[in-house]
């Protein structure tokens, strides 16, 4: 008999007030996810939560039976940036999400086993083959790879590595030099007056006739529409997959995490979907499961 | 500081060598590599006139083979690493691990770059590819001011390749899917970004609209000279605003900063654009030669003239360009 797949909640990609993060991860206890990344993943400057908080949120996550990763941050740039991974790197009490290579140096040359994050580019078996003799334990498919390829590569994937998909969330799509929440504000990154604490669903972009397109959070650029796997839960079981990523939204986790916990359970879909859809804040896509554009919309069938 | 200009056909490769390139980059005629454009690039033909051209002028010359390759597609990139090192070239410039891991252990004494597809920004991700492929030198992606360069090169096991001058990439390269959110097909998977087969350009009462797969990128007012729909490079709206909210069309240009490139460590400046024609190829590099061979000679003397400046603008995106990253009030 297939194992069921696991849940796991991803690292929150917004600047949250401290006190929206503590309650978020104290209901995120008693949710029916298994797994869950903590810490932030994009912007060194937002320091609300520190390292100490994330590992005390983290012990007491475990203690409740949760297995807990902490997740490194994505684009490094600053030497501090560094310093701060080589910490994080170094904690003895939990295994640690690479989401960039640095991180996988630190980690591999220090023989600890790590987890890769959907911004490290594994694109084909040579690639898993080799992170797995540095130690790699999970890998979470890159958010622009489809059903096909997946196959591919779960067909040869090696001993010992379990495959994580990004199930729901506004994708992570890009990551740069520049924070365009403090552009949009007229104000320089050096200067950003933490302003996308304001936004803590990233700030809408949209097309000159008002498509919703894109979100801005901070350095990084996202989908305004949500990823979302719901109709290919029983492909991706299918298919081998150990973890279905539910990427944290301001509002609706807990109910999204139980949607998805009801599918993987064998549930109707069709319910499910109708019901996860009001949760989104502006809509569905999944055009990459199915080889398209990312931002198309492959509609589930309600008969 | 080596000067690597671009070649997207044999034309821009001798214009490239005629104006002072010391090294000459080209991808072959597929999608291993990130200018995957229709009419672009060489066969196998064209390629060995390539490079018996470079060296012929005592030049080199260096294979790009810079995206990702799927399951599916993993021995045709492994193809071109052999076609590329039979003929004897003198670097290749590699993304994937896959790629590289097959590379560093076939032709073991073929010198291998870093690509700025592998997006890779500090002296620990270096040391990864180092370490298990050994590599001989990186290009950095264009996210990190000149004091974060410097400070990489200080702890990098290799040496340093910078972008001096092209279009520009405001995302780090690599983990940029923006262009298949919209179509599909990023630099990634497909080597190309915001692809032509899904441009459409359209006339509209009040102007031009110009649209990826359908998605407005811009809208041009009647007189406006349009732009190609490349995405991070429109106008939307974000709040009240309609602006470039992620960049404005602009070209890099470092011709202001060499001398602190050279002062800091860089190995060599890597000039973008195998797109562009040879008329682009020659004449940016030849004021790159120029400014490079000042600066070398006299580096406190060193200015950038308004010559090579109105040179370079007029080859420039929207006719304007920036230091990006490199300066700190950018960001």
């Amino acid at each position: 008999m297939m194992k069921t797949m696991r849940l796991s909640i991803g690292p929150i990609q917004y600047f949250w007030e401290r006190q929206r993060v503590l309650n978020f991860y104290q209901q995120a206890a008693d949710s029916a996810a298994e797994i869950i990344y903590l810490g932030e993943v994009i912007c060194s400057k937002r320091r609300l939560v520190k390292l100490d908080d994330w590992l005390a949120i983290g012990k007491e996550l475990r203690q409740g039976g949760k297995e807990v990763i902490l997740s490194s941050l994505t684009l490094l740039e600053a030497a501090s940036e560094l310093g701060a991974l080589k910490k994080l790197c170094s904690n003895e009490s939990f295994m640690v999400e690479a989401n960039d290579v640095a991180a996988i140096q630190l980690l591999s040359t220090a023989g600890k086993d790590f987890v890769t994050g959907p911004s490290v580019n594994i694109y084909n078996n040579r690639s898993l083959q080799l992170l797995a003799r540095k130690g790699l334990k999970r890998w979470v498919l890159p958010v622009e790879l489809g059903l096909d390829t997946l196959k591919d590569l779960q067909a040869q994937r090696p001993d010992g590595v379990e495959t994580e998909v990004f199930a729901l969330g506004r994708l992570p799509l890009a990551y740069s030099a520049r924070c365009y929440t403090a552009r949009s504000h007229n104000l320089p990154k050096d200067d950003c007056q933490f302003k996308c604490i304001d936004y803590p669903d990233g700030r809408l972009l949209a097309t000159q006739e008002g498509q919703e397109f894109l979100v801005l959070n901070g350095i990084q650029t996202q989908s305004a529409l949500t990823h979302q796997a719901l109709e290919q839960v029983p492909e991706l079981e299918a298919l081998g997959v150990d973890v279905l990523r539910i990427s944290p939204q301001l509002q609706g986790t807990p109910q999204i995490i139980e949607i998805f916990d009801a599918a993987r359970k064998g549930a109707d879909l069709a319910p499910l979907g109708k019901e996860l859809l009001s949760l989104l804040p502006l809509g569905a896509c999944n055009g990459y499961l199915v080889n398209q554009a990312g931002m198309d919309y492959d509609a589930f069938e309600v008969a | 500081m080596e000067l690597v200009c671009p070649a997207g056909n044999l034309p821009s490769l001798k214009a490239a060598v005629d104006n002072g390139a010391d090294a000459v980059y080209v991808g072959f005629k597929d999608d291993t590599n990130a200018r995957h454009f229709a009419g672009l690039n060489f066969t196998e033909r064209t390629f060995e006139k390539a490079v018996r051209y470079a060296h012929d002028k005592g030049r080199k010359i260096f294979v790009a083979i810079n995206t990702f390759p799927q399951p599916s597609g993993l021995d045709r990139w492994q193809a071109a690493v052999d076609q590329a090192a039979n003929y004897g070239v003198d670097a290749l410039i590699l993304a994937d691990m896959g790629v590289l891991d097959y590379a560093s252990e076939r032709w073991p004494d073929l010198r291998l770059h870093l690509s700025v597809q592998a997006s890779v920004t500090s002296s620990e991700g270096i040391a990864f590819y180092q370490q298990n492929f050994g590599i001989r030198r990186v290009v950095l992606p264009r996210v990190l001011s000149v004091n974060q360069v410097a400070q990489v090169i200080t702890d990098s096991p290799v040496p340093i390749e910078v972008f001096g001058f092209g279009s520009l990439c405001v995302m780090v390269e690599g983990r940029c899917l923006l262009s298949s959110y919209a179509t599909g097909r990023s630099p990634n998977t497909y080597g190309a970004c915001s692809p032509a087969s899904h441009v459409r350009w359209e006339e509209t009462p009040d102007g031009t609209d110009t649209r990826l797969n359908g998605v407005l990128i811009d809208h041009y007012g009647e007189g406006e000279k349009a732009g190609y729909p490349t995405l991070c490079k429109g106008r939307f709206q974000v709040g009240e605003h309609t602006f470039y909210a992620l960049e404005e069309p602009t070209s890099l240009n470092t011709l202001s900063i060499l001398p602190k490139l050279r002062e800091i460590g860089v190995a060599a400046i890597k000039v973008e654009g195998r797109q562009r024609s040879p008329a682009y190829v020659a004449r940016v590099t030849s004021v790159m030669r120029a400014a490079i061979d000042h600066c070398l000679a006299d580096p406190q003397a060193y200015q950038a003239k308004e010559q090579w400046m109105r040179k370079l603008a007029g080859v420039s995106e929207g006719s304007t360009t920036t230091l990006g990253a490199y300066h700190r009030p950018w960001q």
